[in-house]
């Protein structure tokens, strides 16, 4: 079983990310379970949501505290949020930001996998708007081997509707520029 | 042909509303009951289900408009929760009295103060003698199908009373997951239309609901007590000829590893399979314990919960809800009144566990094991104790 935590602010889009990336994988044939951190929603307050991914059927209905992939959309939750908390040894951190590895280890003292992707600039110059939600599934699926690139299409395509076409494109741009480093 | 999808659990809820093709919706929206009612609005609204939806201004007129609507012969749905119910609770002990088989999820959670919305059974607890059949879903397939299986039981002839789905707050209302979604004629093939045995007519006028005056109370009571007694024989049959059709068998009562359990975990509701993982890593570890859990809540089983825990020593309990009455929580009293008549009783000892969302984990379930065994051996007197408390 894969867990997956996504850290974001209010208004960005980490539940959706965490709901697309479950129906895809329901689609592939996997059980998968998305929720988010119940609550009031509070837009521009740090929030998170969770996904879990298995091939065989889910039972446990704990949080996730010690996650395989930590995404993170926003790149100021680097200095407020400990952001790589829990994750597991061999885990993985996707980050949206336009910094080097070696500078965000130093900011953030991350030790783990690295995945970067400038996930602002994709989304400003496909969609025009900074919302970083469907760019940074692209960057996830490229560091690591969760679903294939082609599994996001049809879920992006019904959420996204006649703006799909811009969030595939997003998606399909920060799967090529995504840099992942040991 | 059903079809497996990912989908949000209170949509999936909404949508086998829709497949039962009820007449009226009358509901107040609460969180975390939102999502289902919103749906349904918007089901409505397009045209995909040729229903009323009476946007009420609370959940008293919510549940007062639903006894309206069910009298006069209308297939009848609500949903709601905590704060919302507890207003429309007056209400709630007329549906049953009156023989009325509305269905309505309930999406479990707390009761204020502190003021909460995070989910526990303080809502299930606060409606259980309201006369109400009540079955609880442990996870999104069953809530999709216990909400058919409600229709059938409560509007059948030889039951004609409410029912409530009690569906975990979050815990599953806001997850999305695979669950198996009927199509119609799957759906029109278990559930027959609704036919009233009495309804509020202009051209046949009846009167329903009159003063009860001291001749007759008590009768009427015995009655309404004799129904929801009866009810059960309806409920198990239509939960087989669920299975039958659509290959997935419920019971009021479902065991989990108990064969040769000298210790048993008793829970209702959507942690009962995150403690089948407790189970089984308690079992890996040479332990004998073993897990029962309540699907069926209202009229209590009692008949197949003796058979679960017979010939145990120890029971623990988990509750979700505190009783505030110095006994611990409201299933522990249940549980140890069932098995009060019984020659040899096991030792119990009650957990109040996730209160409004905290988290109950696979090692707190077994705590729990572990507790229970401990304090039987060393004799303490039968008590309770509420984990994950911050000291």
């Amino acid at each position: 079983m894969i867990e997956i935590r996504f850290h974001g602010r209010g208004g960005q889009g980490a539940v959706t990310s965490a709901e697309l990336t479950a129906l895809a994988a329901i689609e592939q044939g996997k059980y998968a379970q998305a929720f988010p951190s119940f609550g009031p929603e509070r837009r521009g307050a740090p929030v998170m949501a969770f996904v879990r991914v298995s091939d065989e059927p889910i039972r446990t209905r704990e949080k996730i505290y010690e996650p395989n992939i930590v995404v993170v959309l926003d790149p100021t939750l680097l200095e407020i949020v400990n952001v790589a908390a829990g994750l597991k040894k061999d885990g993985i951190v996707v980050l949206n930001t336009t910094k080097t590895a070696k500078e965000i280890r130093k900011v953030s003292g991350i030790n783990a996998k690295l995945a970067l992707v400038d996930a602002s600039r994709i989304a400003i110059e496909t969609m025009g708007i900074p919302i970083t939600n469907t760019t940074l599934l692209g960057a996830m699926l490229k560091a690591t081997d969760l679903l294939p690139l082609t599994a996001l299409e049809g879920p992006l395509q019904e959420r996204f509707g006649r703006v799909a076409a811009k969030n595939i494109k997003a998606f399909q741009r920060a799967y090529e520029e995504t840099v992942v480093e040991e | 042909m059903a079809k497996r999808v990912g989908i949000e659990v209170s949509l999936a809820i909404s949508e086998a509303v829709k497949l039962a093709n009820v007449d009226v919706i009358a509901a107040y929206p609460i969180t975390p009951q939102t999502h289902i009612v919103e749906h349904l609005s918007e089901l409505v609204a397009d045209g995909h289900l040729d229903a009323e939806f009476i946007p009420v201004e609370s959940e008293h007129s919510a549940m007062s408009t639903c006894c309206g609507s069910s009298a006069s012969g209308a297939r009848t749905y609500t949903a709601t929760c905590s704060q919302g119910q507890a207003l429309m609770l007056e209400i709630c002990y007329i549906a049953p009295a009156l023989r009325l088989p509305i269905v309505m999820t309930v999406a479990n959670r707390s009761l204020s103060g502190p003021i909460s919305i995070w989910n526990d059974h303080s809502d299930m607890m606060m409606s259980r003698d309201t006369g109400w059949i009540q079955t609880v879903a442990e996870n999104g397939q069953e809530a999709f199908d216990l909400t058919l299986h409600a229709f059938r039981v409560a509007e059948d002839p030889r039951v004609l009373l409410p029912t409530i789905v009690n569906v975990d707050g979050f815990t599953l209302t806001h997850v999305i997951e695979p669950i198996e979604i009927l199509d119609q004629k799957e759906v029109d093939r278990y559930l027959p239309p609704y036919q009233p045995q009495m309804r509020l007519d202009p051209t046949n006028p009846v009167s329903i609901g009159p003063v009860g005056m001291p001749e007759v109370y008590t009768e009427a009571k015995k009655a309404q007590d004799e129904a929801i007694k009866g009810a059960k024989q309806v409920i198990l049959e239509a939960w087989q000829e669920f299975g039958d059709m659509f290959g997935r068998y419920y019971k009021p009562v479902e065991t989990y590893r108990t064969d040769g359990a000298e210790t048993l975990l008793v829970t209702m509701g959507s942690l009962s399979e995150t403690a089948m993982i407790a189970v089984d890593q308690m079992r890996t570890d040479g332990k004998n314990v073993g897990l029962v859990r309540l699907r069926l809540f209202r009229p209590f089983p009692f008949e197949e919960f003796l058979a679960a825990v017979r010939g145990v020593k120890q029971i623990a309990v988990m509750d979700r809800a505190l009783g505030l009455n110095g006994a611990g929580g409201p299933l522990a009293t249940e549980v140890k009144a069932a098995l009060y008549d019984e020659p040899e009783r096991p030792y119990i000892w009650n957990y109040v566990a996730g209160l409004a969302g905290r988290d109950v984990t696979i090692e707190n379930f077994v705590e729990m094991a572990d507790g229970v065994e401990a304090a039987a051996a060393d004799g303490v007197r039968q008590g309770y104790t509420i984990i994950n408390v911050r000291e």
